[in-house]
Order: C-alpha cells, then sequence, then structure tokens
C-alpha cells in the first residue's frame, strides 16, 4: 500500500501556555475525502492554519508522500500542492472573474515590446473551468466576482485551485452561509474534485453535508480527535452526539423532555 | 439544477441588451464620464464663448496635465488601498533642487534635471519601505513625510541659497522639452500627460501588475498568499508617485524660470479629489485609468470654467465640494449596479 498523500502524526499546537491542538494524527488519500467535523472552539480552524502553512505545529510531524514536510508560509505549502479555501472564497469582489482567476498567475502575450496581460485566455479558461464544475450561468469572464452567490463564489475558488494543479483541497466550511440548493451544488463540485484525485480536507460542522460526500471523518473535541470512522461505520444521530460531545446531547433531550410534560 | 446556457445569449433578445448594460456599468469610469459631460456642458452654457474657444481650452487643460501626472500615481496608489500626501512637498523640493543645482551653482540642467528626479525617487521609496516595515497606516506615514519634507526644503533653501526663491534659467533644449508654450498657449507638459497615460493605462489595463495592483487593494492578505510580491509593489508605487511629482514640479521651475518653496500644497488634495471623481474608490481594488483622466478633466474645467462665468470664482471650490460627494455617491451607486446587475439573472438559483 502506497503512503496517504497528506498525513499528520501525533501533531500538537500550543500557543504560549494554551494546548489547542493535541496528538493529532489524520490522514487523507489521492481521490478521499476526508470531513473534519466538530463544534466551534474545537480546534477547526487551527489544524487548517497548520496543513495551510500559517502555523507550524509545535510539534509532530506532518508527511506528503511519505516524506516529512514543513511550511514556512502559506506560499511554501500552495507548492506543495495544498490549496485552502475559505468560507467566503477568499476572493476579490471588484475583480472581473477572469482576473481574479489568475492573480499572481498572470497568462501574457507579446505585443510588440510589450508583455501583455491576455484578457481573453484568462476569461477562457475562467469560465470554462467554471463550467467544469457545473457553473453554466457565467459565460462572460469580465463579470466582477461580487455579482457571483455564494456557491459560485466557492465553485469559482475550487476551480482556480484545480486549475492550478492543487493535489490537496482545503475546504473551510463551504457550506456554511449558503442555503440548501447552493449547498447541494458545492457538495457536488466536492464530489468531482474527488473525482479527479484530488484529496479533499472538508471541515464543516453540519452533519448531514459531511455524511453525503465523506469517505473518511475525524471529531475534534476541544482540541483532540474523539472518533475516526469510515463512511457507513456511524449514524447521522451517533456523529451529532459525538460533536456535541455525547452526554450534553442526552442531557438537553432530557431536559426538553421535561418541559414538554 | 441549472439552466441552459443556451437561452443565455440569444442576439437581440433582452438579455444581450443586459449584458451591454452590464459591461457599461462594470466600467469605473462610468460614472466619471457622466460628471465630465454635465460640468463641461454646465460651463459651456455659462462661460459661453470664450470658454469654449482654444485659450478657453488651453486654461483647463494646462491645469489638467499638471494635476494629472500626479493624479495617475496617485490613482495606482488609491487603488493599491493606499495615500500619498508628501506629493505636496515634493514638488516645491524638486522645484527647489532643480533650481539651486542648475540656476543657483549653474551646473548643466541635465544634472539638475536628475538630481530633482532622484529626490522624488529616494522620497517615494523612504515612504514606500516606512509603510511594508511599521505596517502603519500610509496617511499618518506620508503626512509625516510631507512636513518633515517641507521642513527640509525651507531650512536647506535657505542655508544653501539664503533665499526662499531661487531663480534659474534653463537652456533652449529643456525649455522646449519640459517648460516651453506649444502655440504660445498650452503648455508642453500636456504631452507628457498623455505620455503618462498610456504609461499608467498600460500598467494598470494591459499588463499583469495591474492585476496585482487590484489584488493588493482588494485583498492584501489573499494577494500575498497568491504569490505577489506585495512589499515590492509598494515601494515601486511609492517610488511612482514620487518620480511624477517631482517632474511636475521640476517643469514648473522650468516654465516660471524660478521655484519657490511654497508651491504644491494644494496638489495634495487635488489630485485625490480627481482621483475620486474619476471612480476608485478609497478602500482600493477598484479604478481605471480612464476614469483618473476623466475625473482630473473635471477638476480642471471647473476650477478654470469658473474665471469664464460672471460668478465670482470663490464659488468654484463649493462646486468642487458637491461634485466630489456626488461623483462619490453616484460611483458608489454604478459599482452596486455593476455586481447585482451581473448577479441578477441568479435569482432562480440563489434564493434562499
Amino acid at each position: 500500500m502506497t503512503a496517504p498523500l497528506l498525513q499528520l502524526q501525533g501533531v500538537n499546537k500550543s500557543f504560549g501556555p494554551i494546548d489547542v491542538l493535541h496528538d493529532i494524527s489524520i490522514e487523507v488519500n489521492a481521490g478521499e475525502v476526508l470531513c473534519l467535523l466538530g463544534d466551534n472552539g474545537a480546534g477547526k480552524s487551527t489544524l487548517i492554519r497548520l496543513l495551510s502553512g500559517v502555523h507550524k505545529p509545535t510539534s509532530g510531524r506532518m508527511l506528503m508522500d511519505g516524506k516529512p514536510v514543513s511550511f514556512d508560509d502559506p506560499r511554501s505549502a500552495s507548492d506543495h500542492g495544498i490549496a485552502t479555501v475559505h468560507q467566503f472564497g477568499g476572493t476579490f469582489p471588484l475583480m472581473s472573474i477572469g482576473r481574479s482567476f489568475f492573480v499572481g498567475a498572470e497568462p501574457t502575450k507579446r505585443w510588440g515590446p510589450f508583455e501583455v496581460f491576455d484578457r481573453k485566455k484568462a476569461n477562457e479558461i475562467a469560465v470554462r473551468e467554471m463550467r467544469q464544475l457545473g457553473i453554466t450561468r457565467i459565460t462572460d469572464g469580465d463579470r466582477l466576482v461580487g455579482g457571483l452567490s455564494g456557491g459560485e463564489r466557492q465553485a469559482l475558488a475550487i476551480a482556480r485551485a484545480v486549475h492550478f494543479g492543487a493535489r490537496v483541497l482545503i475546504l473551510d466550511e463551504p457550506t456554511a452561509a449558503l442555503g440548501v440548493k447552493e449547498a447541494a451544488h458545492v457538495l457536488r463540485i466536492i464530489l468531482q474534485a474527488r473525482k479527479k484525485g484530488i484529496a479533499v480536507i472538508f471541515i464543516t460542522h453540519q452533519v448531514t453535508h459531511a455524511l453525503t460526500v465523506g469517505d473518511h471523518f475525524a471529531v475534534l473535541i476541544r482540541g483532540a480527535k474523539a472518533a475516526d470512522f469510515r463512511k457507513g461505520e456511524k449514524t447521522r444521530e451517533e456523529v451529532t452526539d459525538l460533536m456535541a460531545g455525547g452526554e450534553a446531547m442526552a442531557g438537553l433531550e432530557a431536559e426538553i423532555e421535561s418541559h414538554l410534560h | 439544477m441549472h439552466s441552459p446556457p443556451a437561452s443565455a445569449a440569444t442576439p437581440g433578445s433582452p438579455e444581450t441588451l443586459g449584458v451591454s448594460l452590464g459591461k457599461l456599468l462594470r466600467r469605473p469610469e462610468t460614472g466619471s464620464l457622466i460628471g465630465l459631460i454635465c460640468v463641461f456642458v454646465f460651463f459651456s452654457v455659462f462661460g459661453g464663448d470664450t470658454f469654449l474657444s482654444v485659450s478657453g481650452l488651453a486654461s483647463w487643460l494646462n491645469i489638467a496635465a499638471e494635476l494629472g501626472i500626479i493624479a495617475l500615481p496617485i490613482g495606482l496608489l488609491m487603488i493599491a488601498g493606499h495615500l500619498d500626501l508628501s506629493v505636496g512637498s515634493v514638488i516645491p523640493a524638486s522645484s527647489m533642487t532643480v533650481a539651486i543645482v542648475s540656476g543657483h551653482f549653474g551646473l548643466p540642467m541635465p544634472v539638475g534635471i536628475a538630481c530633482a528626479l532622484a529626490l522624488g525617487l529616494a522620497i517615494g521609496f523612504l515612504n514606500g519601505y516606512l509603510i511594508i516595515r511599521t505596517d502603519l497606516p500610509s496617511f499618518v506615514v506620508t503626512l509625516g513625510t510631507l512636513f518633515a519634507v517641507a521642513g527640509l526644503t525651507l531650512g536647506l533653501s535657505v542655508i544653501v541659497a539664503g533665499s526662499t526663491s531661487v531663480a534659474l534659467k534653463s537652456d533652449p533644449l529643456t525649455k522646449m522639452l519640459l517648460g516651453d508654450f506649444i502655440n504660445g498657449k498650452f503648455e508642453v507638459i500636456i504631452l507628457w500627460w498623455i505620455g503618462a497615460m498610456l504609461l499608467v493605462g498600460y500598467i494598470l489595463g494591459h499588463s499583469k501588475y495591474g492585476n496585482w495592483i487590484l489584488a493588493l487593494g482588494g485583498d492584501k492578505v489573499s494577494a500575498r498568499n497568491a504569490g505577489i510580491p506585495t512589499d515590492k509593489l509598494n515601494v515601486a508605487l511609492y517610488m511612482g508617485s514620487g518620480l511624477c511629482a517631482a517632474f511636475v514640479g521640476m517643469c514648473q521651475a522650468i516654465l516660471y524660470n524660478s521655484a519657490q518653496v511654497s508651491a504644491g500644497q494644494s496638489f495634495i488634495f487635488n489630485s485625490i479629489i480627481a482621483v475620486v471623481i474619476g471612480g476608485v474608490i478609497l478602500t482600493g481594488g477598484y479604478g481605471s485609468v480612464l476614469g483618473i483622466v476623466l475625473g482630473t478633466m473635471t477638476f480642471a474645467i471647473v476650477n478654470q470654467g469658473i474665471y469664464y462665468t460672471g460668478f465670482d470664482a470663490n464659488w468654484a471650490s463649493l462646486i468642487i465640494g458637491v461634485l466630489l460627494l456626488a461623483a462619490v455617491l453616484l460611483n458608489n451607486t454604478f459599482r452596486a449596479m455593476a455586481i447585482s446587475h451581473s448577479a441578477s439573472r441568479t435569482k432562480t438559483k440563489a434564493a434562499p
């Protein structure tokens, strides 16, 4: 068996005296969706920052293809093929779709002595890549990103990551701010990315969304991994209970029960 | 789930009309074009034939060219999310530099010109460097350099030249290239302005650096994560505005055959006004060179046009103030329309 594409082994992260992550071990393979579940404050954001090169682990190892890696900054994580898409897409609302798609990697052509930004090519590629992810409404790459819906912005950001050869795609609560239909579309896009052989790390607190697309699940509670299971091993209720810390949810149910009677 | 794309753009359907309207609304200069037309019509009516004559044209074009050469790089800075107030003292500093080097000490003009431009680049570098090192707001940093450079100019001029005003006699070639009149009316700097328009238009609209500038103003952190060398870009933009301000100051000294330490303060706000009327937002990330040029012309027309009307010239500031507010509101509206217009066909999908 080959080594997982990305692997954390016993990773700890503390900020001064505060332990935020404790002994986290996870792994994700190419063409697989790993769902990171956890309530607010469970350490999901910190884990994303470790994976995307914003922070470094205090101890523990990160491996890609079985080889230890260390990211000094977000740039070096993206050079390793790790792309992070944030909740609101992390794009530029007042830039055109074509321009924002190619920020930092602009296609150019020669025009006499000048190197000219190839707007037409940029727009074409951006529109085509979004179309491949099922966004067919957008036909004009000159449109402003601010005019896209939340789901379309996610699609644009994911399309961008895929186009620039991301091997690991980290999605931070991509469905949290979306309506039901838009969320369904984003989930479909996640499955498409998986089909392309990308390892997807899907961070969410919406259990239904996770169970729809996930192959592998890890639940974080107060900075530690509370459970690690594969598709079909747990029901929706079990997962919800796990996330809320089990007893807490049972207690709440009892409380509601007593109010009703 | 998806609407069929075929229905999106049938020729002649309302959709096609909608797309071209959307295209127009998306352009940052749409509002400033309307502003320019209004102001031009207003002064054509009240200023009459003299405003529309060649000398009327020259009077506002001369003002527009001097302001425009400074407004262009300031516009780039504002699109990148910064301000540069220090131009107000770079102008007199470079005027004095060229006048002291070539006038007071009598060195050849090219030496004086090189010193003046180098001074502008150096002050720009200092601004940019301080901003990326300290991460302080550019308003505060350039306010500091504005006063510091003004003080240095005054102090050093008195020590070196013994006066706050120095005469400068330029050779005919320099005079012809930088400080003469074409046809007796049009300052030669107008041609330099056109050159600057083409250059800055290329940078912002048609080079990858334009994309970097828009991204830097849109979201600094994302821009950096996308691999844009934001620090270098910031420093380069400040050096550009320093260079252009120094160029204008130097041209003024050559045009008027003398330099004063106090010239230039009006350019601080006037350049910002021209850029904002031109459709650039103060928070950055949006704007165009055509808009900045139109905004500059609008400002210059109001500034000079008032003399061709029967009104007291003091009213010009009132008009500019009202115009500025109207421009900001109009540009905001257009921007909102541009965004909602491109979203208008998602209603069915984005409903929840």
